[in-house]
């Protein structure tokens, strides 16, 4: 839409964006007034110990949740007055298992594609596409139930793809996979910002993962950022041959061991159970 | 520079009519339901099991109790109705439990981050009820012919008998999905179906008719929506019974409730997730 692509470099117009971004539970302050930037294209990870605010600063920009003052955009379109236009332009996989056990590859897919509004004329090429590209062609017609953990995250992230999204939300996307299907993800993932120039936002607890993936992280702490730029950057910042883990540790003040209430263990270990 | 040239194919979905998105996206909710019944034909098979007890053994007992007087029919002819009522109510009131179980594997989070109007997933839900309810129907018919209770089998009865079970199915399963998203947990959830069911039950005219109720029973089957079921169920398989409602009382009040219902479904839809 805009012209001036030539003269000066393109103005960078945000994938997200939040502007004094709040949400309280009753007296908690979850997301404390939040101003957060995302590029688009960017492999964005964000990062931070259970109870961050990392959830429900997720939850508003996929419209599930309200903030409680402030907004954000979201591919350009406002959380609060175009929530369904955020919709039709995002993706979201969330943390648990949310294809549906009962049904095929191919009817979870169906399923989307009619609920996304994608023509008929349109839709069996594009799942067929999805299938293709996440590799389940195979498996296309059998119950997902039977599927393998990898297979379902697969699934997963092309039931979110369909729309051709250009923000992808991802909830922990490999947690609970073995190595090898985590790579596969890990491809996926890569190759669809390489050709569409989709934006990826993830939340992680993976340090190590978010080093190696991530172009950017941010890292939450009491519904704060406290720290942002890329991986590297902040290594430095903290000290030379520093770990990302230790930077999360600088800037939450929590080392990842003690991390993790009974409630979020039991998640993680459920979707993993599931998963595995 | 890519970023904002791309062509958006989601804005030019977005601008067919939205009534024919709406009607799309129910069917698609309901069709994804289908697929699961159509998987496991066993559960069809049990429900079965449930009318055949009330009318095989219930109804042939309670038929020699001379105190019931059907309005001139016979009583098993008078319970039939009641019967399909029933069963299509306790198919409905636990339909609730599915927004629970996808919230809980998060496959509603999903559902609701689709540009999906949320009482197209609602009523697509309710939809699915109401084919179950049918198979009731058929089941029902099917015990009916095979001990010879009198009913009226022409089409257009049973086309309106399957209207109003429908109606009935969609009303009673969004009222259930409506209690669950207010309940939250499986349990709490379990416990009120339970408590629900049997008033609705006896405090309609499904086993015996209103005439033999006490006053303060017969104010309390007078604003359940059961009786308005039962009721059109009734005269639609049996005929006219005294005392009966039109159809189009039983017709409206199903109708103006279960619009209510799958308006307020889909508003607490979303809180579920939050």
């Amino acid at each position: 839409m805009s012209s001036d692509t030539e003269a000066r470099p393109a103005p960078v117009k945000a994938a997200i964006e939040t502007t004094r971004l709040s949400r309280q539970f009753g007296k908690l302050t979850a997301v404390d007034s939040l101003d957060l930037s995302v590029p688009p294209g960017t492999l964005f990870g964000l990062l931070g110990p259970n109870g961050a605010g990392k959830s429900t600063l997720i939850k508003m920009l996929i419209t599930l949740l309200p903030p409680t003052s402030g907004t954000a955009t979201v591919a350009g379109c406002d959380i609060r007055r175009q929530a369904v236009a955020v919709r039709r332009r995002i993706g979201y996989v969330p943390q648990l298992l949310s294809a549906d056990g009962a049904l095929t590859g191919r009817e979870n897919l169906e399923l989307f594609a009619k609920l996304y509004g994608i023509p008929r004329r349109e839709r069996a090429q594009r799942i067929d596409q999805v299938l293709t590209v996440m590799k389940l062609e195979e498996v296309a017609h059998t119950l997902v139930q039977r599927y393998s953990g990898g297979m379902i995250r697969r699934l997963e992230i092309g039931q979110s793809l369909l729309h051709e999204p250009r923000v992808l939300f991802l909830d922990e996307p490999t947690v609970g996979l073995d190595p090898l299907a985590r790579q596969a993800v890990w491809e996926r993932l890569h190759a669809l910002r390489d050709t569409h120039g989709i934006t990826l936002f993830m939340t992680t607890h993976d340090m190590e993962e978010a080093d190696k993936l991530c172009e950017a992280v941010a890292i939450m702490n009491r519904g704060r950022v406290v720290a942002m730029g890329a991986p590297n950057e902040l290594k430095a910042r903290v000290r030379s041959g520093a770990s990302l883990g230790d930077v999360f540790a600088h800037f939450s003040g929590e080392s990842l061991e003690q991390e993790g209430d009974y409630r979020g263990i039991r998640g993680t270990r459920r979707t993993a159970s599931r998963l595995g | 520079m890519a970023y904002e040239e791309r062509a958006e194919p989601q804005a030019a979905w977005a601008e067919s009519s939205p009534v024919v998105a709406f009607w799309r996206q129910t069917v698609a909710v309901a069709a994804a339901e289908l697929h699961k019944l159509r998987r496991d034909p066993w559960e069809l098979l049990t429900r079965a099991v449930q009318p055949a007890l009330w009318l095989l053994i219930f109804g042939e007992v309670f038929a020699r109790v001379h105190g019931i007087t059907a309005g001139g029919v016979s009583y098993l002819s008078f319970l039939a109705p009641g019967v399909l009522a029933q069963s299509t109510l306790f198919i409905a009131i636990f339909y609730g439990i599915i927004v629970i179980w996808e919230r809980d594997l998060g496959i509603l989070q999903k559902l609701l981050v689709t540009p999906a109007a949320r009482a197209a997933l609602v009523l697509g839900k309710g939809l699915s009820a109401s084919v179950r309810g049918l198979a009731q129907a058929l089941i029902v018919y099917a015990l009916a012919a095979v001990i010879r209770v009198p009913l009226h089998f022409g089409i257009v009865s049973i086309i309106g008998v399957f209207v109003f079970v429908s109606l009935g199915a969609v009303l009673f399963s969004t009222f259930s999905l409506t209690i669950a998203c207010l309940l939250k947990t499986r349990e709490r959830f379990m416990g009120i179906g339970q408590v629900l069911t049997m008033p609705l039950f006896f405090a309609s005219n499904a086993i015996y008719p209103l005439a033999l109720m006490p006053r303060w029973l017969r104010a309390v089957a007078d604003v359940n929506p059961l009786t308005y079921l039962v009721d059109a169920l009734r005269t639609l398989m049996v005929g006219k019974v005294p005392g009966a409602f039109s159809l189009g009382v039983d017709f409206g009040v199903l109708t103006l409730l279960t619009i209510a219902m799958v308006m307020l479904a889909s508003r607490l839809y979303p809180k579920v997730v939050s």
